[in-house]
This record gives structure tokens, sequence and C-alpha cells, in this order.
């Protein structure tokens, strides 16, 4: 199915049903599909495809939509790339409308960029009658929405995701209309980001209204919950702690927010707890999902959120730290470097099937002939199917011989009292391969002693797990959506030694 | 007809259009209301009524499904007319309610 099909039921499901625009202008679905129509008209013909390159802006479904009616992909950028990058991504997509907002503007001089709301005047002054509204595109295996994947270890690639694995999502996920007329969501996730993506179709889908957040602050976010009765709301984990610690211990019992899911990246127990804690009436969702599985493929729910911290269950208890169970669209395997598939609890690398995973660069299709798609994540699922993530594969620490996942000494470090962030890496070592290093933040108003951390992992792991070098920073590089930029520590360290990076 | 994935159905007795989410490559014949499906809305003049038994209606934004689920539409406009494929009324399918991710 094409996402065009998605614009005719919003507009017939949702006519008179506001579902975007701040307090100053509201626009219902019929609106909506208008805007979309004239948008269609403009791109057609016009450009090969509609960039955008800014913050959140209250009305960006409609450059989704206008593209995908008129049969283009969409490409969101991120705006915080620094400039040269910037503008070889975009001239990447030469005969682009490339969309944007007044402060990035003026940082791409030369290149013909179209401030969002400019476009939208340009838009509201074509007569639809007169140049004639063009037929919807329909092609479902057509490139809906191009995205450029963090860029972490080296140049961004571009992932792509089709009409049919977008649609596939949000069949298998979203009851059309599910939402009441009073919710809204909060979206303070950047555009750019598969979770951005998804936040927009999920909740269209549903009928629930979008409220943007140009850009998070945990202020901001706090108050707009509150000044737009807000229900829902996905936010990454660094979004999570921020918004925690603006708190500082404030219990909101009788917040609006119903459901507050989070994922991106990994999430730090002690926060989900303190999490729990303050907001103890919200349902809690922790979503884990790929650019290339196009957004979520597993959830841990609400009562299972509940469940770990009353349970007295250790199984249970440890759920906390699962992104759940996958969902009943998604076929998932644990496979061992053999690619045979591994008992409950075993760890290994992650395979998934599915019609959302598209597994796919520009030029590079990754899934195997009968469907897998090879996550590069290392993960083990215990008897009840609740998934643990274990962190990359590209990540793991080989010491004498001994495969080691560094989340599994992260979690170790980040259950002491004082430790807030934790960054375990693999540096050359002559005798062992490898040798573990690992640097740590402390909670404000905390001091640790390495030796102790070094003694807590050696209890709980083993000898041959416990960091040859604990080291104490103020702070550790993350991207914006919380990821650790852990190659960037490790080349750090490096350098202190005078190497360089393999 | 053949349906592929994307096709569109529409009614020639009440205002319902489903589109095709999954369907086998065989010949189908697919009737909204007990009358078969037509290529436009345009073409709907309202001088056919709905069939007894085929006055289920259904629903927007509901997937219908056969028994064997072989096929599945969509529909995306409602419509008081019920969906049959080879003289076999569609059923509603049932979502397993999924927390809100995103």
């Amino acid at each position: 199915m094409h996402l065009s099909s998605f614009v005719e039921m919003v507009e017939s499901g949702f006519d008179d049903r506001v579902l975007l625009g701040d307090q100053n202008s509201r626009m219902t679905g019929t609106d909506f599909g208008f805007l979309v129509r004239l948008g269609a008209t403009q791109v057609h013909n016009n450009y090969t495809s509609v960039m955008y390159v800014g913050e959140n802006h209250p009305l960006l479904p409609v450059a989704l939509f206008a593209a995908a009616w008129a049969g283009v992909p969409f490409v969101p950028v991120n705006y915080r790339l620094e400039d040269r990058q910037l503008r070889l991504l975009i001239e990447r997509y030469p005969h682009s409308l490339v969309l944007t907002d007044p402060l990035t503007v003026d940082r791409l001089e030369g290149l013909s960029l179209l401030i969002f709301d400019e476009w939208l005047r340009e838009l509201s002054k074509i007569d639809l009658e007169e140049v004639g509204p063009i037929e919807p595109a329909e092609n479902d295996d057509a490139v809906a929405v191009v995205l450029f994947t963090s860029g972490t270890t080296s140049e961004p690639k571009s992932a792509l995701l089709r009409h049919r694995h977008l649609m596939a999502y949000l069949l298998g996920s979203v009851e059309f209309g599910s939402a009441d007329e009073s919710e809204a969501v909060l979206v303070s996730v950047p555009p750019y980001h598969v979770a951005g993506i998804a936040n927009m179709l999920s909740n269209l889908f549903a009928g629930r209204r979008l409220v943007y957040l140009a850009s998070f602050s945990a202020y901001k976010w706090l108050s707009t919950v509150v000044s737009e009765k807000v229900t829902h709301a996905m936010v990454v984990p660094t979004m999570l702690a921020r918004i925690v610690e603006e708190l500082d211990g404030e219990v909101l019992t009788t917040s609006t927010l119903q459901t507050l899911s989070y994922g991106g990246a990994k999430v730090s127990e002690r926060i989900i707890r303190l999490a729990l804690q303050t907001f103890p009436t919200t349902g809690f969702v922790n979503a884990y999902g790929l650019t290339e599985t196009a957004s979520t493929i597993a959830v841990l729910g609400p009562d299972d959120h509940r469940n770990a911290l009353t349970s007295d269950d250790p199984m249970i208890q440890r759920r906390l730290s699962s992104v759940g169970q996958v969902l009943p669209m998604i076929e998932i395997e644990i496979r061992d470097d053999h690619e045979r598939a591994v008992e409950p609890g075993e760890s290994g690398l992650i395979y998934l099937r599915g019609e959302q995973v598209s597994g796919e660069y520009a030029g590079i299709n990754l899934l195997a002939d009968d469907g897998w798609f090879c996550t590069r994540d290392q993960g083990s699922i215990d008897k009840d199917g609740y998934l643990f993530i274990e962190g990359r594969v590209d990540d793991t620490i080989i010491r004498g011989g001994e495969n080691i996942a560094p989340a599994e000494i992260e979690e170790v470090l980040l259950a002491q009292p004082g430790v807030a962030e934790a960054c375990v890496v693999g540096l050359p070592d002559d005798e062992w391969g490898q040798r573990i290093v690992a640097v740590v933040v402390c909670c404000e108003g905390f001091v640790v002693n390495s030796k102790d951390l070094q003694d807590a992992v050696r209890k709980v792991l083993r000898g041959s797990k416990t960091p040859e070098e604990i080291i104490v920073r103020d702070s550790l590089p993350h991207t914006e959506t919380g990821k650790m930029l852990r190659r960037v520590v490790q080349s750090e360290l490096l350098a202190r030694e005078g190497g360089t990076a393999k | 007809m053949i349906l592929k994935p994307g096709a569109r159905l529409i009614s020639a007795v009440c205002a319902a259009e489903l589109m095709t989410v999954k369907a086998p490559k065989t010949e189908l014949e697919v009737t909204i209301g007990g009358v078969a499906t037509i290529a436009s809305a345009a073409a709907r003049d309202g001088s056919v009524a709905i069939d007894a038994g085929h006055d289920g209606g259904i629903l927007m934004g509901k997937r219908y499904v056969d028994e064997a689920d072989t096929i599945e539409l969509l529909c995306t406009k409602a419509g008081a007319g019920a969906v049959a494929v080879n003289g076999e009324l569609l059923q509603l399918k049932e979502a397993k309610a999924l927390p809100a991710s995103d």
C-alpha cells in the first residue's frame, strides 16, 4: 500500500478533527488533505525529491505527504551537521525542493533553498481548479523516505524506506482512528530520525493531534505537556534523563500524560526507575527498532514496567532492561557465528524478518534471499520472549580470544552508586590483543574511586571482564539522539597513547 | 479480477471503498452490498440497491479478511454494504492491541 491512500483516509476519517498546528493555527483532516494536494501539484513535474533541513515545524507532515502523493521521496536531513557536510548531502539530490527554516537558510548561501513558511505561502496562491489536481502516486515499491544513518562510524549512508515498508508497519501496529479526539502527542524527536517519521505517521493514522516542539529542552517539553494537554509522547534517552533532572524529585501525580515511550538508544535503568517514580500514573513503553526496519519492531509495555518494579522474581525484575516482545508481524532469531539459531537465554546476533524490514541502502540490499535481515545488534531472548539488547557486534571487545560485549560491563558500572554514565572500549594490547578500558561520568555531588569500581565489576562478572583501567571524566560524547559515540571515545584514548583508530 | 496490493475496490451501491492489502494471485469476484465493485466512484448512479444479507456495512480504517486468511482488504471509506469475495462475506480483522510506541 501507498502513503497517498493514507491521505484520503485521513481526509474522510478525520474530516473535522484537528490533527495539526499550534494554538495559533489549527488544521483538520480536510485542511490537511487540501494542503497536501496543493503541495503535490507544485512538486509534481518540477522536482525529483523533497528535502527538509531544519528544526521541527508544526506542519512538517504536509511536506512528507505532498512528496508521497507526487511520487517522489521525502529526504529529511540533520541540520546540525557542519555546513560542509550538509552541503554535500544536499548536492547528492539535484532537482530537489529543499525546504528549510530561517536559521539554517543563512548557513547555506548559494544553494537554492525555500523556507517552509514561504513554501506554504506559495501553495496558498495555487488555484487547484485552474491547474488541475494530480492523481495520487500508487506504486508502493517506490522509495517514500530516505534517512541518513547517524554516521557514528563513517560517512553517512542513505537508508531507503519504501511505501510498502512504512504501510506494513502502520497497518500492523496502529489501529486507524484508535485515538480519542482529546488526545495529543508531543513530538520532540528530530525529523531526520526514523522515530520522527514513525511519530508522524502512527499518530496521524490513529487520529491523534500532533504538537511539535521545534527543538528539545526539558523545560519547554514539560510546559508544552501542560499547555497543550498532551497525552502521549516519545523521547530519546537523553531527553528522558533531562526531564527527570529538571523535575528534581518532584512527583507529577496529575499529569495528562497517558503514555510516555522511549527508545533510539540504550537507557540506563536508574533513569527509568526515576522516571517511573516521577510519573506514577503514566504508562511507559520502551520501543526498539532500527532505521532499516522502518522503526519499532519490539515493545516493552506499561504493565511490564510496573510489574518489574513490584515483582520479587528476578526474572521479571530484569525485564526493565529489556526491549520487550517483538510485534506480531515480526519474526526474530538469535543466531551464533555459524548463523545457527541459539537456545533461549543464549546471546548471539539478532536477525529479523517481516514486511516492514527494508534492510536497504542506496545501491545495497542487505536482505538475504529468504528475507532475513542481520541487524548487527547482539542480544538474547528469555524463555517468555523478552528481548535483551547487548550492543553492536562491531563494538565487541576481543580480549585473549574471548568475545566481550561492552554493554555487559557498562551495566555493572551503571548500577554502582554515583555512576551516571559509562563507556567501555577495547584498546590494542600486545599481550591480550585488546584490553578493556572504561570511562565513567559521576552523578552530581558524587566522587567515585576507580579501584572500587574495578572490584565491583570483578565481583559480578569475572577478572577477564574487569577493565584494566577506569578513567573518570566530566562528560561523554553523544549524538543528539542519545547514542554514545563510542568510536570517538576510543580514538581519544588511542590518541593519548599516540596510536590511531583501527 | 486479479487483485494486486494497493488495488482499489469501489462500491456500486454505497459510499464504501476498500484497498487491497493482500490477495491471492487468482481470479476473484468482489462485491460490496452484494453488487460487483466498480472502477470509479463517478460511475455510481444510485440505480442499484444493497442485497439483503449484504447490508452489514464496513467501517473506516478497519481491515476485512476471509476465513482462510488469504485476502485482506482495508476500508478507506465507510459504507452501508458488506464486502464479500467469491460469495464469502469477509469478517472484521480483530487487531491485537499494542501499546503506543511512537
